[in-house]
Order: structure tokens, then sequence, then C-alpha cells
């Protein structure tokens, strides 16, 4: 037995995790799968106190590869870092990739990640070919779009509870090279922000805004806007990027993340990154900022830390970007992490987050009944404009209000009555905002 | 390098294999099952094994099989210069003593059996003026020690006989490195308590791949094993019998 949590350490659940390089194996009547335990909340924990929960991370193996059509087969544990530092340096990447690269294939189909290319390349699972799964009746099967249509698209974003993810088949991109040109502006205000997020969808591939979540009043909104594509051979450096070694976070007896050194921290944030720059960098500084920082989350101390993100439609109304920041700023949210970007079309995952509009992704500290009330307000705010939240992030929404900002739920629900109708797989996240029975 | 490696599906045989994928070696693979051996065969070979990579079952319980096993990886490599045996059984001090039949496989498996592969691999390479044998021990054979008397016995044989074979064949051309892990985080060790200096199965593969380049005899890793181990060594009896180390 064992005290399991999510990235930010809330909440914690007793539960036995089972490891194996035998992943199919362990996967046998355990109640989920988890990858490297990224999500920030509950989602990869086990439902039932005590659950058991198979892990994949030793299932890491390349099972295919086809240089001609990009196409990689591998066991749902292969990390994203691996399969970077392996497949760059081949002129391969995925075509998606998340803000961490500690991720698992499985993980990444589970959470339907998205990045910064969101408004152009669609959701991981967008590129996923087939999958082979444990499904919840014991079987293992290949599950594809032709093979099995209503159980594959609710696998891609369905959050682990359809059935273990053993092997993953997924399209990769060519890169021109493994190096990014980036250009980057600094913004002044939330009018500001938004229009430079939008602005640079039209023109670029890659895209995202760091805000300044405490920066209130005519302030409201500043940060600065990052673009970017990957580098042509002619402008990139000749060898490909080294990964770099990491740098540990002790444990802490208390958070280092509060109001006032956040304040500090995005003023420091805002004068390093607000210049305006051009040039290339290397996609670890572009994707992946935090991973030269292990155990980054032990910043936030012993009380870990919760992570929103949300999206926002802006079609019908496109003052309710503002109308989120004057929530957030008015109750107050401490956030070093705050990025905004622009999505596109809904993905054909049943669950999957993305659709049109304004996405927000804010990591707050815990600070008990504070930190529930500001999600509450944010949610009522995101349930008003039509949007909703993103369940790889969550540890705090009311399962009322997820109810009723996700329409497509019946149809997600509809699946998993006929692949699991003893419910055998469950997680803290199903028991908190699906109702299922712990 | 054309290397055969035993137990390379799993723990820090896959680890030390896919170094030696990496660096373009040629490689053969035995172990059980066979589905697994060629799902580790693809791995090998898409992270860069020079030409297809070979596998055959061979279970380290079956010693009847073991020099068909290495004829074959023979000839599929054009003649090994290496064997690296990671292949092994494990199992807590309180099940060896109530499970005796158990206890007799992991006995068989990891000392007798062991010792059978590696003749047999030791006369295929002596035949051809030498090469590498590494030979995964563990610092359980060090002392008699309450948590591993068991364990630690068929190991402390196996550390023995390798010590008496590198001293032997060196002057042969057999170099034979013996690697002794302390606690290493793979499934052999899951659900244990990792006591400090836990390493991991990737950088004891990176530590025993410079121990194979340099001949090296005795690898401890991690390395601060080696400085427990020296004191775990010096340690007078009426200590060792009070502490449950």
């Amino acid at each position: 037995m064992s005290q399991l949590s999510g990235w930010g350490r809330f909440p914690v659940v007793e539960g036995i995790e089972r490891v194996s390089e035998n992943f199919e194996a362990a996967t046998a009547g355990a109640e989920l799968s988890r990858g490297l335990g990224r999500s920030y909340g509950d989602a990869s924990l086990p439902g039932t106190r005590g659950g058991v929960v198979a892990r994949s991370t030793r299932a890491d193996r390349l099972l295919a590869f086809a240089p001609a059509t990009g196409v990689l087969r591998a066991e749902a544990g292969l990390s994203l870092r691996e399969l970077n530092r392996i497949f760059l340096a081949r002129g391969f990447a995925t075509p998606v990739s998340p803000g961490t690269q500690y991720v698992t294939l499985g993980g990444m189909v589970a959470s339907d990640v998205h990045g910064g290319n969101h408004h152009v390349a669609g959701t991981f699972g967008e590129h996923v070919r087939s999958l082979r799964m444990r499904v919840p009746d014991g079987r293992v099967l290949e599950v594809s779009a032709q093979s099995e249509p209503d159980l594959f698209l609710a696998t891609l974003g369905g959050m682990g509870l359809t059935g273990h993810i053993l092997e993953v088949e997924v399209q990769l991109e060519r890169i021109p090279s493994a190096w990014i040109y980036r250009e980057s502006r600094r913004v002044r205000d939330l009018d500001e922000l938004v229009e430079a997020s939008l602005e640079g969808s039209r023109h670029w591939p890659l895209t995202k805004c760091w805000f300044d979540s405490t920066a209130r009043g005519a302030k409201m909104g500043r940060g600065f806007s990052i673009v970017g594509r990957w580098a042509e051979p002619g402008e990139a450096p000749a060898s490909p990027p080294e990964l770099h070694e990491r740098i540990a976070v002790p444990p802490l007896p208390l958070g280092l993340v509060n109001a006032l050194t956040v304040r500090v921290f995005n003023e420091f944030w805002l004068a390093l990154h607000g210049r305006e720059r051009k040039g290339v960098v290397h996609p670890q500084a572009f994707f992946w900022p935090l991973d030269g920082l292990l155990h980054w989350n032990r910043l936030y101390g012993p009380r870990g830390f919760a992570q929103y993100q949300c999206v926002l439609p802006i079609d019908r109304d496109p003052r309710v970007v503002h109308r989120f920041f004057e929530v957030m700023t008015r109750l107050g949210c401490p956030s070093p992490v705050s990025v905004l970007k622009d999505c596109g079309a809904q993905g054909r995952g049943l669950l999957s987050f993305p659709k049109p509009g304004i996405s927000i992704a804010l990591d707050v500290p815990l600070r008990g009944a504070r930190t529930q009330q500001l999600v509450d307000a944010l949610n009522d705010v995101v349930l008003a404009a039509g949007g909703r939240i993103y369940l790889a992030k969550d540890a705090l929404t009311r399962a009322e209000h997820f109810r009723a900002m996700e329409p497509r739920l019946p149809r997600f629900e509809e699946v998993r009555r006929k692949w699991d109708p003893e419910r055998r797989m469950k997680s803290a996240l199903s028991v908190r905002v699906l109702g299922d029975v712990p | 390098m054309k290397a055969v490696l035993l137990g390379a599906t799993s723990g820090m045989g896959r680890a030390l294999s896919r170094l030696l994928a990496e660096r373009g070696d040629s490689l053969f693979i035995l172990g059980i099952p066979a589905d697994d051996l060629t799902r580790s065969a693809r791995d090998l070979e898409e992270r860069g094994a020079k030409g297809p990579v070979g596998t055959l079952e061979c279970d380290l319980l079956n010693p009847s099989g073991f020099d068909a096993a290495l004829a074959r990886a023979d000839d599929a490599l054009g003649g090994f210069d290496t064997v690296v045996v990671t292949a092994g059984l494990f199992a807590s001090q309180e099940r060896l003593e109530a499970d005796s039949e158990f206890c007799r496989k992991l006995l068989a498996a990891n000392f007798t059996n062991t010792v059978l592969f590696c003749e047999a691999a030791r006369k295929r390479l002596l035949a051809r003026g030498g090469g590498t044998l590494c030979v995964f021990s563990s610092v359980a054979g060090e002392r008699g020690r309450k948590p591993v008397v068991l364990y630690g016995a068929a190991k402390a044989g196996l550390s023995h006989y390798l010590e008496g074979l590198d001293h032997k064949f060196r002057a042969q051309g057999l170099v034979t490195v013996t690697v002794k892990p302390g606690f290493v985080k793979t499934s052999m060790t899951e659900g244990l308590k990792p006591p400090p200096f836990a390493g991991e199965p990737e950088g004891v593969a990176r530590q025993v791949l410079r121990a194979i380049e340099r001949g090296t005899p005795v690898v401890y890793a991690p390395p601060p094993w080696a400085l427990v181990m020296l004191v775990i060594r010096a340690l007078p009896r009426f200590v060792m019998r009070r502490i449950g180390f």
C-alpha cells in the first residue's frame, strides 16, 4: 500500500501501485492504469481506497517504426522524453507536444493532450492510429476508429476510464530540424494578450502567451506572447539538441509559492522574457521549459497545489475573457505559470478538452476553502460562457459544474455502460465528477 | 561488439542492452518467454542495434539447452565476443524459508545453472582467443546476512566462481567482469523499501558498460555500495549477529 498523488500532490489517496515490465499482466484486475503521474489532480489515482493501479512506466519498448511513413508503435509507458531523445535526432517529433516531456504515450492518449499548435494540429488523439487495450472485461483487443469506433473515441481523452492502454500506434511528424525558431514580444494588457494570441495563430503553427496573474486594473492581462515554428536546416545549429540534465528541487518543509513570491517572480519573469526577441532556440526551452527543474511541484510545499485549465468560447461574447480575469484577480490567484492560448476545432475524442476559444491555465497554491471558492467562481464564468475545464488538470471542480459543462457526457457514459457494465474501471476523478461508487 | 545477453528483457539487462544497441553493437538475446524476447528485439533494433537482433528461448532453469542456445547465437552473430548474464531469480528470505521448492529453484538458477551457462560461454570464447564475460552477481554475496541468507549464499558462490575464472583465464584473453549491484529499483526489488544509495537501472548500465570497455574485474553499482560493503566485510561477527542488515 502506498500514498499516491498526481503532480499537484493533492489529493493523496491510498492505493496499490503495480509496476512491471509485463504491463499487460499487471493490468489484469487493476481498476485503473497510470503512467508518470503527471496529471495534476486525481485522474491517475484509484477510485477505491487501497485500489490497484497498474503503472506503465516500465513498459517502454519501441515495437515498430517506419521511417518512410513516420508511424511509430510503442508500449504505452514510453515517455515523451525518451521518444524525443531517440527521434528528434532522426528528424521526427510527435505532432502534438504538451508542456512537459515527462508524460507517457498512454497518458497522452488518456488525457488527449494538446500543445501550442492546437489551432493547426488538433489534439494528440487526432494522430493516434490504433491502440492495444485491455478492455474492462479483461480481454486484450486492438482498438481503432475502424475496429471499435465507439471505444476508440471514448478512450481519446477518456482519462483511462475505458480500459488499460497497452500499446499506442501514432503518426509522427517529419521535422526540418529539431530546433525552434521563435519570436516573442511583450503585451501590456488583456486586450493585447488575446489579440496577440489570435494574431499569432493566424500566422504561426506554434503559439502561447504567458501572463501575470497578479496584475490588476489597467495592467490586467499583461505578459508576453511567444510564437514559433520548427527551424529550417539552414538557420538551425548543425547538431541535434541535447536534452538537458536536470536540477532537482529538494523536499521543502513549506511552500515557497505565495502571493508575495509570485508577485516578485512574475515581475522578474516579465522583465526577463518581456523583451522583443527573435531567433533559434532549444526545443526544451520552447516546449518544456519546466523540465529542467526536476520535482518542481515541491516548490509548493507539502500542501501541494492545484492546476486549473479551462477554455472559453469567444464567438458569442468576447468579453467573457475579461469577466474571467476580473473574477480571478478579485479573488486572488497567485499563479507563477499562467498560460493563455487560443484553441482550434474540437477533437474526435468524446471527452477531449479543447474547443474553439481561449484556453487559460493557472497553477494555484492550495489555500483551503479559498482555493475551492476560486475554482467554483471561475467555473461559474466558464459554465455561463459555454466553456469547459480540462480533467487532466483538475482536482476541485464539482460534479454538478462538470456535468453542466459537458453535453457530450451521456455519449461517453453510454460507451462505458456498454464496455464496462460492472464499472470495473474507476478513478478518484470518476468518483468525484462522474458519480462512480468508490 | 557482438554480444549475447541472457536476461535482457527486464531491469538492468534491458537498460544495458539498450546502451549496446545505441552504440550500434550486434546483439543476440536469450531468455523467456519467446514473445517477450521478440518485443525486446524490436526495441533494440529501433534503438540502433546493428542488423537484426536474434532471439532464442533459453530458460535458466533448464541447463540442457544452454550450449545449443549459445551455438545458435554464435552462428547468428558470426562469433560473439561478449556474453552478459543478468538473469536470475529473487525472493525474500521469508519466502525462501517457507517455500522449499522455490528455494531449490532459486539456488539452482542463481548458482549451478548460471555457472553452467558461464562454462559453456567460457569455452566458446576461449576457443577463439578470449572475449568478455560479464555476469551480474550481488552485494548479497559479500557476507552472510540475515535478510539474504539463501539468496546471498548462491550469489557468494557465483562471485567466487567468477573471481576464480578471472584469475585463471585473463592471461588467455578471457576478461571476467563481476557486477555486484546494491539496491537497484527494478521489478525484482518492487515492493521493497529503497535504502539510501538505491540506484536506477540506467545508471548501473552506464557503469557496467564502462567496466566492460575497460575490463574492470569487479563493479559495485551504484558506486557508494563499494564503501558500504567495505564496512560490512570488516564488521566483526558479534556485530553482524546483532544488526538486521
